[in-house]
């Protein structure tokens, strides 16, 4: 069981904010995240596009503002469970116990839910008779491709997660790539070295209609914008169509909830549960604006009761960055 | 004000005032209109606003711009009049236009 003071759900921006607001008041957090790394919505939805409301940051993009923050939260030395969802939580006194998807068990008085619009999975196919396949025949994502050797297999997206699998499953496998437009979102010199080298059977206007099989999957038919509907001999498919966001168990937690977010006390951050907090996106207040900046004030002023909860018998003493001798000893800063 | 008619996929229409400049997303959200999602409230960076647009008023709107498009690649069961309603900001001269709701957003 790992004892910290403040467990935070969520890698974005605004968790790892709250790691730094917390840190400086010597509070130690463990971050849990569902993606493979830090950075949430900023590096899964919009690595590359440019925020412009980032207060003294005229311009950055969501990668260079999850490193910087990453940067900034060095000195605290946070540990990072990555591919881990929380499952369940159960209070123990004053305490949480809190359980991941790994198995993983933590002791803290705070939660903070930095959570986003919830953790992300991949965009599943809805089509009849998909879920029985789904594992065996149907994959979101490849961790080993040697079993597409001489199998057929049908690829369905646009983007370069799709590109990219096609031309090298098409080395080893028969590959129909399947799109429902002309454009593609990938890499044009992937689509043009998909195109020169020929091996894909390249069928775009075309959606997925159906899947026929028993216990593996035999066959699917792909319809056009018309109707039009086409078989494909296919052992296997392979699906991109990105990564969706679900609360997950956190609806389960009895938590006060506004449809998808959390209702909380704009004072400190608080949700009805004491010592859980919501900051960022997931969490809602009359007036809420879903901006970065926003989570980064929900985070400092959440920090302020998880210390009151994690060192009670301490007085909580407001300091500044710029003279405090104690902040800048847990930042590591030499001090003249 | 435009009116705008949201219709959901089993037929149910609900036909609102939306105020000019807000988006046909913020129409639906704000009015507690089913089968809009908004999850990541209008950055164009999720498609789970997904809508089809009745073809006579498809044709009046600004032309889907490929970040948008992108997106709809992603979305539940896109068409050719697919348009993502976070991107369709409502004026008088869109007075009237009715979307159909997806039967579902993921």
């Amino acid at each position: 069981m790992i004892k910290t003071d403040v467990v935070i759900v969520g890698a974005g921006p605004v968790g790892l904010f709250a790691v730094h607001q917390l840190g400086i008041k010597g509070l130690k957090s463990e971050v849990i995240d569902n993606l493979d790394k830090a950075g949430g919505q900023c590096i899964e939805l919009y690595p590359d596009k440019p925020i412009y409301d980032i207060a003294g940051i005229p311009e950055c993009t969501g990668e260079e503002l999850t490193n910087n923050l990453l940067d900034q939260i060095k000195p605290f030395k946070t540990n990072f469970h990555f591919n881990e969802r929380v499952q369940e939580i159960n209070s123990e006194g004053d305490n949480w116990i809190i359980k991941t998807s790994q198995n993983k068990v933590f002791s803290s008085p705070n939660i903070i839910i930095a959570g986003g619009v919830g953790s992300f999975e991949p965009r599943r196919l809805s089509v009849k008779d998909a879920e029985k396949y789904e594992g065996k025949n149907i994959f979101y994502s490849i961790s080993d491709k040697n079993m597409f050797k001489n199998k057929k297999i049908s690829i369905f997206g646009g983007g370069d997660s799709a590109l990219d699998w096609a031309l090298e499953l098409s080395k080893i496998a028969k590959v129909t790539l399947i799109h429902r437009r002309e454009e593609f979102r990938g890499a044009p010199h992937t689509l043009n070295q998909i195109k020169k080298e020929g091996k894909v059977d390249i069928k775009t206007k075309f959606q997925l209609s159906s899947i026929s099989g028993k216990n593996n999957i035999e066959s699917i038919n792909i319809k056009n914008d018309d109707g039009k509907e086409t078989e494909v001999k296919t052992d296997y498919i392979l699906s991109f169509f990105g990564l969706i966001m679900k609360l997950g168990p956190i609806t389960e937690w009895g938590l006060n909830m506004d449809k998808k977010t959390i209702k909380v006390n704009t004072e400190n951050f608080e949700t009805n549960k004491k010592g859980i907090f919501a900051i960022g996106d997931i969490c809602t207040y009359p007036g809420k604006l879903k901006l970065i900046l926003s989570g980064f004030h929900e985070g400092a002023l959440a920090s302020v009761e998880c210390f009151k909860r994690a060192r009670p018998n301490e007085k909580y003493r407001f300091e500044f960055t710029t003279s405090s001798k104690e902040i800048q000893a847990r930042l590591g800063i030499k001090t003249k | 004000m435009p009116k705008i008619t949201y219709i959901d996929s089993t037929g149910e229409q609900r036909t609102i005032d939306v105020q000019k400049g807000l988006s046909v997303m913020e129409g639906a959200i704000q009015n507690k209109i089913p089968g809009i999602d908004a999850d990541c409230g209008g950055g164009m960076a999720c498609a789970t606003c997904h809508v089809y647009v009745k073809e006579e008023w498809f044709n009046k709107l600004p032309k889907v711009e490929d970040g948008e498009q992108d997106m709809i690649d992603m979305a539940f069961e896109p068409k050719k009049n697919s348009r993502l309603s976070c991107q369709l900001i409502v004026s008088d001269e869109l007075d009237g236009m009715v979307v159909t709701t997806p039967s579902k957003q993921t």
